[in-house]
């Protein structure tokens, strides 16, 4: 079986693979770092959204062999290391983004890229970002209001319908 | 998913070597050959990753004046970097999400050639280039029908040219579950006539509506498509639409794409 080896979080991480492993199986079976949840399998729902050398993906459709050489960031590196939540977390507990948090992890993925390439997104665009993100607990409202709050800006005038 | 091995060359022509293999089979950005390898819909021996290769990256302008795109280049990467062709870079920019964009690549899309994908309707709508490792082909020569192209085993898409018209605008309908087009029309306006290809409609995949280009070859404005109209006869019939109401919105969203183009 071949080897991968990648940086997760900082950290260096090698692992045997299969062809067929994909990021996400090889994160959460190897790795141990199940926070990157698995919610379609088939691209769809994002919940398995991790950064890729600085971008978004969706690890359940990319091959673990892919990621050879690359920073990988889970939301297991989200949260500094004494515990203190990173500012996207901090606003969605605050905002009460989450009801059941499935998709909590891809969610918070997705708004990091988001706020990464654009650091100030209008609510239009927060909800274009996150059209890859599905929430079945239909949140968006307040996973909304969460970004735009980790991005600085006032929310007190959105309500939460 | 079935079991196979995996290569991921950093060079062209060791990605060409590897594909000499036995059943092997390249793989672009994997957003479409991944969920089809997990339903067992293929299974190759080989895959040979196209990611590591850089030299089929990246977005340049040619000595004609052309958009050259490697064909390794991601959809999000278009969406950034095709600036001087703005309707190009706007299609990019609404393929699937951005995890997707992220990971999908032109040539990748080229070679599936599915009949709803957005990248056929440019590349014929724009009567561009594509360039492999072996030839050049004009891209009314590369469609053949229904996720088939004239691309031979083993042959890699390094680059697409796209000459860059004076307007152009792609309309698409969004079959809302899949993002896909249900329809999608992209018009592009030369100098010498007016191109338009559709995707999503047809049995046969992409095609241009000649009826419609010489219209607006005449008088490039909505108005001038007043009357034409395609039949739902060999137009894609399914859960989400009829071959007729796929045939109406060709027509639609052809004057939504003009109109637009201005």
């Amino acid at each position: 079986m071949p080897e991968v080896s990648m940086t997760v979080n900082g950290k260096p991480a090698k692992g045997q693979i299969e062809g067929r492993t994909l990021l996400v199986d090889f994160l959460r079976d190897t790795l141990g770092l199940t926070g990157t949840h698995v919610g379609c399998d088939t691209s769809q729902c994002g919940a398995c959204v991790v950064h890729v050398d600085g971008r978004a993906v969706k690890a359940c459709t990319m091959f673990a062999a892919e990621a050879e050489g690359a920073e990988i960031r889970t939301i297991e590196g989200m949260a500094e290391p004494d515990g203190t939540l990173h500012p996207i977390q901090a606003a969605f507990r605050e905002h009460h983004g989450l009801q059941c948090g499935f998709c909590t992890p891809g969610m918070v993925m997705s708004a990091a890229a988001l706020l990464a390439e654009n650091p100030t997104p209008t609510e239009a665009e927060v909800r274009d970002y996150l059209e890859g993100n599905i929430c079945r607990c239909t949140g968006y409202h307040n996973i909304v209001k969460a970004i735009l709050a980790a991005s600085g800006q006032d929310v007190s005038r959105i309500a939460a319908e | 998913m079935y079991a196979f091995e995996i290569d991921r060359p950093n060079t062209l022509a060791d990605a060409v070597k590897a594909l000499g293999a036995e059943e092997a089979q390249a793989l672009g950005g994997g957003q479409t050959l991944i969920p089809a390898l997990k339903q067992r819909l293929a299974s190759p021996a080989r895959l040979v990753a196209l990611s590591g290769v850089a030299e089929i990256k990246g977005i340049c302008t040619g000595d004609d004046g052309a958009l050259c795109i490697g064909g390794g280049t991601t959809h999000a990467d278009v969406a950034a970097g095709a600036g001087a062709y703005p309707a190009l870079a706007a299609l990019a920019a609404n393929i699937g999400d951005p995890a997707v964009r992220n990971r999908g690549t032109i040539g990748g899309s080229l070679a599936n050639n599915d009949p709803s994908a957005c990248y056929p309707a440019a590349v014929l709508g724009s009567g561009a280039t594509v360039v492999t490792t072996n030839r050049q082909i004009a891209a009314d020569d590369f469609f053949e029908g229904m996720f088939t192209t004239t691309l031979e085993d083993g042959e890699i898409i390094t680059e697409v040219r796209f000459p860059v018209p004076e307007a152009a605008s792609y309309q698409k309908f969004e079959q809302p579950a899949s993002r896909f087009a249900l329809v999608g029309v992209f018009v592009a306006r030369f100098a010498d006539g007016v191109r338009v290809a559709v995707t999503g409609a047809s049995e046969e995949g992409v095609f241009r509506w000649s009826e419609a280009e010489a219209a607006l070859s005449k008088d490039f404005a909505p108005a001038a498509l007043e009357g034409l109209s395609l039949s739902g006869d060999g137009m894609i019939s399914d859960l989400h639409g009829s071959g007729d109401y796929r045939a109406h919105l060709v027509a639609v969203m052809t004057r939504r794409a003009v109109a637009a183009a201005g």
